[in-house]
């Protein structure tokens, strides 16, 4: 809004005189400062004085408390998360282009593609404003993602509420629900996955996460750097304002009298909410004027603004940069009066970017911004003096080596300890817990367990996002992982599918984390993609506590391990602390998101069966009767003890191999990976996508009713159930012998009636089956 | 019986990607002289004598308004006797 | 509005915050004609043989859906030329524009779900005797993707008669169970509309979103985008 946007920069004698300036840092070395209030600790408050030789002014301390903070600088969490580093082969960076520490993970997928990818959370904000807190999570993902040179394309999201029936849980469901899909729908990209999980550790704190994926050609990429002395700082997007400043607001002193003043005398900024406000069509602007931009070469490095605002991108552009950097933060254009240099350093308004372009582009690169009425201006240039300098009118307010700020922060050897309670959870098995006694009672349960929250249809949810949109995505929810066509020419395409089952991360973090990177990995094959990298979201209660901080390593372990024997490299990730109800941690929940490659989409594997005449349904994989954590136990008992299903990451990578080649082949006409609900939860949704019934002949005997319990609800892992045409059933099952793959050929779909026939164990109409999956979040949420 | 009307608005620090828009909107139709849009929402609510200011308040925070992110000023426009 | 040698050549237009432009430049190409890209600020219409006004949030709906787009430069072009019979599609968005426009009756408003709403919806084409219909046999019921939260059509009970009686309605919802049907409250199932001469049409649906399989539910979208270069290359 260049144009027509006027200034609301009113500069008053007062907001100048009263700035604290390093001159006046210099000489009233006792001012007592709020550094406690701000976050900071004694010792580290004392290493910033150290760093400066003097005390820190407003602005600086405004600066260096939100980039030391556990958000920005992974404090706690540095020392364990190196060990992804330690465990990525040269092999397995071989695709890589971008890792940890870019703003987003960058893969090389061929045919001069590439591919970037990532999860945040914005668990915090969600929970205290649901629609703008999960609407400016989507905007945030997709500008670390825009950041890299790539159009972003699709996006995922992760939710976990508390119990599904919960008074709070009721308010935040369909605020976040509706904030993801206002905000992404807005921005015209399509949402083609991610997961709806209740559980009761979620109700005081639900996670949001969002994925985002873009692609661009791989000579395109871009990093946050500052190099280039002379070259212009662009602070582009929507004007800077009061939005997510309320930590600052302590700083803030009774001189000003800009907005948020109740009245004389009051400090009411102390009071501002730290919530910001979401602008997708800003954003979807902002994109366009980017990857314009992008694409006419007018840029040399670039960051989004998000968590720390202009904080973040200039410390970090000048700490990654060659040289040094001067901000003229009275450039910045505000939407508010008064606001002082650490409001303006600190704001988090959304929408904003900050580029590093040659003097010589800068008409250029405004010219494309005014073309976009986009606000545009310049803000500061790069020096060759090592520092970041940040003036406001001709005072300096900052003086800072910037490598201080953004990544020499401090770094934390938390407490670690295995708490006592792990053994007697781990002791408490499913063992003891009452199973169904007749098939009546498993027909009963089969209806209960796919009414039930975690495993019902999610439509209530998805048909509030826009799946279309792009016109490139080839599989969207409910299908095992979303695939989405990179190139029109060549239909080359990547496919992305995000879990976690935290239950089983409570059991056993290490094989926790594991679990999830197997179902990820089994969601991505089961769609005919070759899984090529890994992201997290690893969501944790507080670092403080050392039994979480064991939860921490043990799923950063199991991750890493994980990778290394699949033999795909972690590209990034994101950790978000502090994920508590008082003193009672969430379940520990490290999202991964497995990203693959598929070289024709028009292969890719559906979910629904009924697509060719005549169909032999095979289960890959052995069954044996984990029932431990699993949805049953949740569902019928109430119960989570005991150990996780047993993981076996040679076995997955195996049976990947197997639905890769069959769906190359053709031999493979729909599949279904088997998790949560086991082998009935997946039948029943591969019939009722494909709007085709089946039979299904159980491997027990006749009235063996424990058996066909386990058969149908234990959640062992490296299984997918297939419908393979009858004219492709030797090829398949003869390279299934060939590779001992283990598998068991387990019915036939039957086209004729619209029935889910149990032979001998219970026969369900799929309007029936429909009706109770369909009914349950409808009837909680509206 | 009365009418009560309740005006609500985005709070002044909080972004109003609406009323930006709009004011972008005025520009490029030749309306150069407005320099600020805050777009809102208005209630109108028929109430009878048990309704108090307490209650009306209760009503506008709680469900007309969003508190985290908006504000609201309620008036009593209208009084009527509540005989027929 | 005899097309060029070489295939029609259809505008689609792209305002800020449009979205659905690509797919609707993807359709026309899937059509074989090619599409000519129309920017929001530039009154040059470029000597196309038709327009479309595609699908999204332009300007984030903000006022009213379509409301600030119906008055950008572009559309002083379209409207002149649609007047003088240069045929003209609006999807989704693209319908609330040339409403708020007044090129076509009525208004478009939120859902009475109050939610945005994504599903493969059944219509029924009920007036094949358009430029954009042609294609379709009378009666033809075709799936296509619809996703909006503002697609609740409404107008006063006179013109509602009128587009019946004229034979204005276009499409119309059909289907039963709960998951067909009316989505959204819209007076008289209707899903589009067109003008008199049928060559000003709008729906809320997305024909350009089911023009291949492998993207979208089926292919019967495309038919909307074969019929109009039917009828430019006949002329």
């Amino acid at each position: 809004m260049s144009k027509t946007e006027p200034a609301t920069l009113t500069v008053t004698a007062d907001t100048v005189s009263a700035v604290d300036t390093v001159t006046r840092a210099a000489a009233t070395p006792d001012v007592a400062q709020p550094y406690r209030e701000l976050g900071l600790k004694d010792d580290e408050y004392a290493q910033i004085r150290k760093i400066l030789g003097r005390r820190p002014t407003d602005a600086e301390l405004a600066m260096y408390s939100v980039m030391w903070s556990e958000h920005c600088s992974y404090k706690s969490s540095k020392v364990h998360l190196s060990y992804f580093g330690t465990t990525t082969t040269p092999q397995m960076r071989s695709t890589m282009l971008a890792g940890i520490g870019e703003n987003a993970g960058v893969v090389d997928i061929g045919d001069g593609w590439a591919v970037t990818f990532k999860v945040e959370s914005h668990n915090h904000p969600s929970y205290v404003e649901p629609y703008q807190g999960a609407a400016t999570g989507v905007g945030g993902i997709v500008r670390d993602i825009l950041a890299m040179g790539a159009r972003p394309v699709a996006v995922l999201d992760q939710l976990r509420f508390g119990p599904a029936d919960a008074p709070d849980t009721a308010r935040v469901v369909p605020g976040i629900v509706s904030g993801v899909g206002g905000y992404g729908n807005s921005l015209g990209l399509p949402n083609i996955g991610g997961e709806v999980v209740f559980d009761a550790s979620f109700a005081g704190n639900p996670l949001v996460n969002a994925a985002c994926i873009g692609v661009l050609r791989a000579k395109d990429m871009y990093t946050a750097h500052a190099s280039g002395a002379g070259n212009k700082v662009v602070l582009y997007g929507s004007r800077t304002g009061l939005d997510g400043i309320g930590g600052v607001s302590v700083l803030a002193s009774d001189t000003f009298s800009g907005d948020g003043s109740a009245g004389a005398g009051s400090n009411s900024r102390r009071k501002l909410p730290s919530v910001q406000v979401g602008d997708p069509f800003a954003e979807k602007v902002l994109i366009e004027c980017t990857l314009e931009v992008f694409a006419a070469d007018l840029v040399v490095g670039i960051q989004d603004l998000g968590g720390a605002g202009l904080s973040c991108a200039t410390s970090e552009l000048a700490s990654a940069g060659d040289g040094g950097m001067h901000i003229w933060l009275d450039q910045v254009p505000l939407r508010a009066t008064g606001m002082t240099p650490a409001e303006i350093l600190s704001s988090e308004s959304q929408e904003r970017m900050c580029a590093v372009v040659t003097p010589d582009k800068v008409d250029e690169f405004l010219a494309v911004c005014e073309k976009w009425e986009v606000q545009a201006d310049v803000i500061g240039e790069v020096t060759g003096t090592g520092r970041l300098v940040i003036t406001f009118y001709d005072e300096i307010v900052v003086d800072v080596p910037p490598r201080t700020v953004a990544h020499e922060g401090p770094v934390y050897h938390r407490p670690v300890r295995r708490p006592d309670s792990q053994d007697a959870l781990i002791a408490d098995s499913t063992a003891r817990l009452a199973r169904p006694a007749t098939m009546d009672e498993i027909r009963q349960l089969i209806l209960t367990m796919i009414a039930s929250p975690n495993l019902c249809s999610r439509s209530w949810v998805t048909d509030q996002y826009d799946r279309y949109v792009r016109g490139n995505t080839v599989l969207a929810q409910p299908s095992d992982s979303g695939v989405i066509r990179v190139s029109d020419e060549s239909n080359l395409g990547v496919a992305m599918a995000t879990d976690c089952n935290s239950r089983y991360t409570a059991l056993d973090p290490y094989a926790g984390a594991q679990l999830a990177l197997a179902e990820a990995y089994r969601n991505v094959v089961t769609t005919g993609a070759t899984p090529t990298a890994v992201t997290n979201c690893l969501n944790f209660g507080s670092p403080e506590d050392p039994a979480v901080m064991w939860q921490f390593q043990q799923a950063v372990r199991g991750l890493a391990d994980g990778c290394a024997q699949l033999g795909i490299p972690v590209t990034g990730g994101n950790v978000s602390f502090y994920n508590q109800t008082g003193q009672t941690a969430i379940l520990p929940t490290p999202v991964v998101g497995v990203l693959g490659v598929i070289d024709d989409v028009r292969r890719r594997t559906i979910t629904g069966i009924g697509q060719e005449a005549g169909e032999t349904l095979i289960l890959l994989g052995r069954t044996t009767d984990e029932l431990d954590g699993s949805e049953w136990a949740n569902v019928v008992h109430g119960h989570l003890g005991g150990r996780p299903p047993a993981v076996d990451l040679d076995a997955e990578r195996k049976l990947g191999e197997i639905l890769i080649a069959g769906s190359r082949d053709g031999m493979i006409s729909a599949a279904h990976d088997l998790s949560e609900g086991g082998l009935a939860q997946a039948i029943i949704e591969m019939c009722l996508d494909g709007q085709t019934g089946a039979r299904l002949v159980l491997p027990i005997d006749q009235g063996d009713v424990a058996g066909a319990f386990v058969a149908l609800f234990a959640e062992s892992t490296a299984r997918v159930l297939v419908a393979v045409p009858r004219s492709e059933e030797l090829r398949f099952t003869e390279m299934c012998q060939a590779r001992q793959q283990p598998m068991i050929r387990i019915g036939v779909v039957d086209p004729a009636e619209p029935v889910l026939d149990i032979q001998h164990v219970a026969v369900l109409g799929l309007d029936e089956l429909r009706a109770v999956w369909s009914a349950t979040l409808p009837a909680l949420f509206g | 019986m009365a009418r009560v009307e309740v005006d609500v608005t985005i709070k002044p620090e909080i972004l109003d990607p609406q009323g930006k828009a709009i004011l972008g909107a005025l520009g490029r139709t030749g309306h150069a002289g407005v320099i600020g849009v805050r777009q809102g929402k208005h209630f109108d609510l028929e109430v009878d004598d048990t309704v108090t200011d307490d209650e009306l308040e209760t009503i506008a925070s709680t469900l007309l308004a969003n508190s985290v992110i908006e504000s609201w000023v309620i008036r009593r426009v209208a009084s009527a006797s509540t005989a027929q | 509005m005899t097309a060029s040698i070489g295939g029609a050549r259809i505008g689609v237009i792209t305002f800020p915050g449009t979205l659905d432009d690509v797919d609707a430049a993807r359709a026309v190409k899937y059509a074989g004609a090619q599409a000519v890209p129309l920017w929001h600020a530039d009154d040059d219409l470029k000597g196309v043989d038709a327009v479309i006004v595609p699908g999204g949030f332009s300007y984030g709906d903000y006022l009213r859906a379509g409301a600030i787009s119906a008055h950008a430069t572009v559309m002083r072009s379209v409207i002149d030329a649609a007047r003088g019979g240069l045929p003209v599609l609006g999807i989704c968005n693209g319908f609330q524009i040339l409403a708020e426009a007044h090129l076509l009756p009525g208004v478009v408003m939120r859902n009475s779900g109050l939610r945005f709403l994504c599903r493969d919806q059944w219509l029924r084409v009920e007036n094949t005797d358009t430029v954009w219909t042609s294609r379709y046999e009378p009666g033809a019921e075709i799936l296509i993707p619809m996703k909006n939260a503002k697609g609740r059509y409404v107008a006063d009970p006179g013109v509602i008669a009128e587009l019946e009686a004229e034979g204005r309605v276009l499409m119309r919802y059909i289907g039963d169970g709960p998951a067909q049907g009316n989505p959204n409250g819209s007076l008289n199932d209707i899903a589009g509309i067109c003008s008199a001469d049928g060559r000003i049409a709008a729906l809320m649906p997305h024909p350009e979103h089911a023009i291949d399989a492998l993207t979208g539910p089926t292919d019967d979208g495309l038919g909307m985008f074969l019929s109009l270069v039917d009828s430019l290359l006949k002329v």
